[in-house]
């Protein structure tokens, strides 16, 4: 890696300056230059060049440094949310090329540092990958490289089950949780399972067992409400080696700080796609860089008939927010009108447009971003479709162009990263100490086969026979694996399955 | 930073050496995958982590761009990627041309160059060119070489003025693509299949046969401009057929493999003179055959006439549950160390890789 040479160094100053003109604000960001292969290797460990061993780094390695040597695919810029902010460059690119990637990573570090939902994203993650990396490498020392290297393979499979919005919950503070906690204690009389003895009504031997069912009952659950952060339960409650549990909360801890940027993919990617092309085309560029210019920005933009572009779409969605805050194209009055003539001649001259979008950046992320800003017209004008899968044909087929149908697949694909949810419902499961995880089905069943390899390796973590609540095909169903064996137990439509 | 370490360790995961336990996780693919015009598509091998995920097909998607409801939508995924993020949960698809895939199986298993034998015979020249000469007729002159040496001699000479850029160039600024002569290897090349049909050829063994063929009509093709192919499918009869029946074709017969090999010579000697032809006959079966005699009498068909005919013959065995695989063995004793004969065993489609290496490793 090197620094900037000097004609890009100039550069660099040049568009930080313009870039700040406009308005965007950045943490400091420091750009180095790397060859093709140390591109591939560092987008392999996800612009972390101090990450944890792992062969899955490796295989991103190889696809990406492939896909280069083939000629298929080209990774132009890397930016990473830090503070400082670091950015890589490919060394060999033209010049042009390098003066659109840095305005499309001041783009990006601007909504990595003010986009609401990044914001307790650790931004000392460079260090923290590193601490990471140390302490894995050091179990592998103790415990043998196999041994570790199985642990996160295993982990590596449901790194995903994390409750996506639990950083975003204002917890109690220390000092709260301690008043509560000294006022509960002053009352002492709220443990009811204790009462009967307490009152010296109860004889533990000849009691019914119908009175027995009541009080089991009514025991509380555990865990009390549902569980979304699968991982952070089984860190909790699993039976886990202190080095497990370590591991199993460091990919946990990466998860979350790589969530937020699938939160915000359209919306970062279109943010940025927006800035370098007004930074470009109003600032930066000479005449001589227009052609190379538009050959890049329309490849980049390139839409594909069952692809989804995310920055085609962000950016376009930036331009049409602007465009109708502008004009003033928002509000009761202008969605209760009807004529299409008016509509088209619409201009109030409001130029919130601007001052809209920086907002829009703020506060929003791709989920709240789609509900509330695409539009009917929108759709139209981008020619977004859905497609399905037709069992008949065997092949995908344009389905529909309805608006609502669209922006319904849409906020699907988007809800949890287009993952199903999951969450723990019971960690004493029957009362065996099985754990009881429940999916909660949205219309799309899982697939069968991931589910049974995830599940293993939840009951290889858990220590327990593990249950999954789904449905599959309509019918709601309870997949276990006890160790040995998968089964399934068919639950009855109207009848209430455990006791959620 | 060094990804040495994770990349050999995920080779060698694909390749099966450690973690037998993730071979079901591996997306191989084919090797061929699909054949676009003269695009080939290789999957690039991949490892998928097992999660907990919808299933493919019950998932649309959004998409953009023309088309009514109904009509099928194509292509894979986005236009250029840049990076940021992630890289999708698409498998991996690389787009090659025929040449491109025959230097990457080359270089990856290391094949020499084929020496072709009937070039003597048929000596042809190409021009090719080459380089840049400072004199030739005006149809081959280089205007962008031409101007630039005419720049260099403006700025040199001190007469170049930015304001007004104007160059005329002199004579001694010209230069002309140059011409060479080459000889050119155009030699034509026969490639001649046969394949046990009979019923102990079960799908499998077709499918590894068709595997196969296409990798080595990949490499000869790179070699050999016009390469032709013709197919030969046998049970204890013999008969020329297209591609398509040659791969699709199922008997339940015995087996005579003098059958095919006496059609073989026959279409050698009608059609195919040795002294222009680079002959490549194939033979793919599971190593059944009828009787012995009817080895004694392939031996003698095999010595006699093909053989001495033929760049290589390449002999084939596809495992399979029936055969006994005696075929092999006879050949190995009639032929032991023999230059033509080349023997190969493919126990599954894995061993594919090995057994192209063991046909066309020798250069032939």
């Amino acid at each position: 890696m090197d620094s900037l040479p000097l004609e890009l160094q100039i550069e660099r100053d040049r568009i930080e300056k313009i870039a700040a003109d406009y308005g965007l604000d950045f943490f400091k960001t420091i750009f180095e230059m790397v060859d093709y292969d140390q591109m591939s290797q560092l987008a392999a460990y996800g612009g972390f060049p101090t990450r944890y061993p792992h062969w899955n780094f490796g295989m991103q390695y190889e696809q990406l440094s492939k896909g280069y040597e083939y000629g298929l695919s080209k990774i132009y810029e890397m930016v990473i949310n830090t503070d400082p902010c670091y950015a890589y460059l490919m060394k060999g690119n033209e010049l042009v090329d390098q003066k659109l990637v840095m305005a499309h990573v001041f783009g990006h570090c601007d909504f990595f540092k003010n986009n609401k939902w990044f914001e307790p994203t650790d931004r000392k993650m460079m260090d923290t990958m590193a601490n990471h990396a140390t302490r894995i490498r050091r179990y592998m020392d103790r415990y043998g490289y196999d041994v570790v290297e199985n642990f996160i393979d295993r982990c590596l499979s449901i790194e995903n089950l994390i409750d996506r919005y639990s950083p975003y919950v204002k917890r109690a503070t220390k000092e709260e949780r301690r008043q509560e906690k000294e006022r509960v204690e002053n009352i002492r009389n709220d443990r009811f399972y204790m009462q009967e003895y307490m009152e010296g009504g109860a004889d533990v031997r000849g009691i019914d067992p119908a009175a027995q069912e009541e009080r089991a009952s009514q025991a509380p659950n555990f865990p009390i409400r549902p569980e979304r952060d699968v991982l952070l339960f089984l860190i909790n409650y699993a039976q886990l080696e202190n080095w497990q549990q370590d591991i199993l909360s460091i990919i946990r801890d990466e998860s979350y700080y790589f969530s937020p940027q699938g939160m915000t993919k359209i919306m970062n990617e279109g943010w940025a796609s927006y800035w370098h092309s007004k930074l470009m085309t109003e600032k930066i560029m000479h005449d001589c860089d227009i052609i190379t210019f538009a050959d890049k920005h329309a490849g980049t933009m390139a839409m594909s008939p069952n692809g989804f572009n995310p920055y085609k779409v962000g950016i376009e969605l930036f331009r049409d927010i602007e465009e109708r805050w502008n004009k003033g194209r928002f509000g009761r009055e202008w969605e209760e009108l009807d004529n299409f003539e008016e509509k088209n001649r619409w201009d109030k001259h409001v130029g919130l447009g601007r001052k809209k979008i920086f907002e829009v950046r703020r506060d929003y992320n791709d989920v709240t971003f789609i509900d509330e800003f695409l539009t009917e017209d929108f759709c139209v004008r981008n020619k977004m479709f859905v497609y399905n899968f037709n069992k008949r044909t065997g092949q995908f087929e344009l389905d529909t162009r309805n608006f609502k149908a669209i922006k319904q697949q849409l906020l699907f694909q988007l809800t949890n990263h287009g993952q199903p949810i999951i969450d723990v419902v019971n960690g004493n499961h029957n009362n065996r100490g099985e754990l009881l995880l429940k999916h909660l089905h949205e219309g799309v069943d899982m697939q069968p086969n991931y589910m049974e390899e995830t599940l293993k390796n939840v009951a290889y973590i858990w220590g327990r026979p593990v249950n999954i609540h789904t449905k599959m095909d309509d019918k709601e169903s309870i997949f276990r694996w006890d160790g040995k064996e998968f089964s399934e137990e068919k639950l009855e439509e109207d009848k209430p399955n455990d006791k959620q | 930073m060094s990804v040495k370490q994770d990349h050999g360790r995920f080779k060698d995961i694909v390749k099966g050496k450690i973690k037998e336990n993730f071979k079901k996780y591996i997306t191989q693919g084919e090797m061929i995958g699909k054949r676009e015009k003269e695009y080939v598509k290789i999957p690039v091998p991949q490892i998928e982590i097992p999660r907990f995920k919808y299933g493919p097909k019950d998932s649309g998607g959004v998409g953009q761009g023309d088309g009514q409801p109904g009509e099928a939508v194509d292509g894979d995924g986005q236009g250029d990627q840049k990076a940021g993020d992630k890289p999708g949960e698409h498998e991996l698809e690389v787009d090659v041309t025929f040449d491109e895939l025959a230097d990457i199986l080359g270089e990856q298993l290391g094949l020499p160059n084929i020496q072709p034998r009937g070039f003597k015979e048929t000596p042809t020249e190409k021009y090719k060119v080459k380089g840049m000469a400072p004199v030739g007729p005006d149809s081959l002159r280089h205007f962008k070489a031409s101007y630039k040496e005419a720049l260099k001699r403006s700025i040199m000479s001190n007469t170049y003025d930015p304001d007004d850029p104007v160059i005329v160039p002199i004579r001694k600024d010209y230069r002309y693509r140059s011409v060479r002569k080459m000889p050119s290897p155009e030699s034509n090349a026969v490639v001649i299949y046969m394949m046990d049909v009979s019923g102990s050829m079960g799908g499998e063994q077709k499918e590894i046969v068709r595997l196969e063929s296409f990798w080595i009509n990949t490499w000869l093709k790179k070699h050999y401009k016009g390469l032709q192919t013709r197919f030969i499918i046998h049970d204890a009869a013999a008969r020329e057929v297209d591609e398509q029946t040659f791969f699709s074709t199922s008997e339940s017969g015995g087996t005579l493999i003098s059958s095919a090999y006496n059609l073989c010579k026959q279409i050698i000697d009608e059609e195919y003179p040795v002294s222009e032809w680079n002959i490549y006959p194939f033979h793919f079966s599971d190593g059944d055959n009828w009787s012995t005699d009817d080895t004694r009498y392939c031996m003698e068909i095999l010595k006699k006439h093909i053989l001495p005919k033929s760049n290589m013959f390449g002999y084939g065995q596809v495992e399979s549950k029936y055969g006994s695989g005696q075929f092999y063995k006879d050949l190995e004793k009639e032929f032991p160390e023999d230059e033509i004969m080349t023997l190969s065993q493919i126990a599954n489609r894995d061993a594919i890789i090995q057994s192209i290496k063991d046909f066309l490793g020798k250069g032939k």
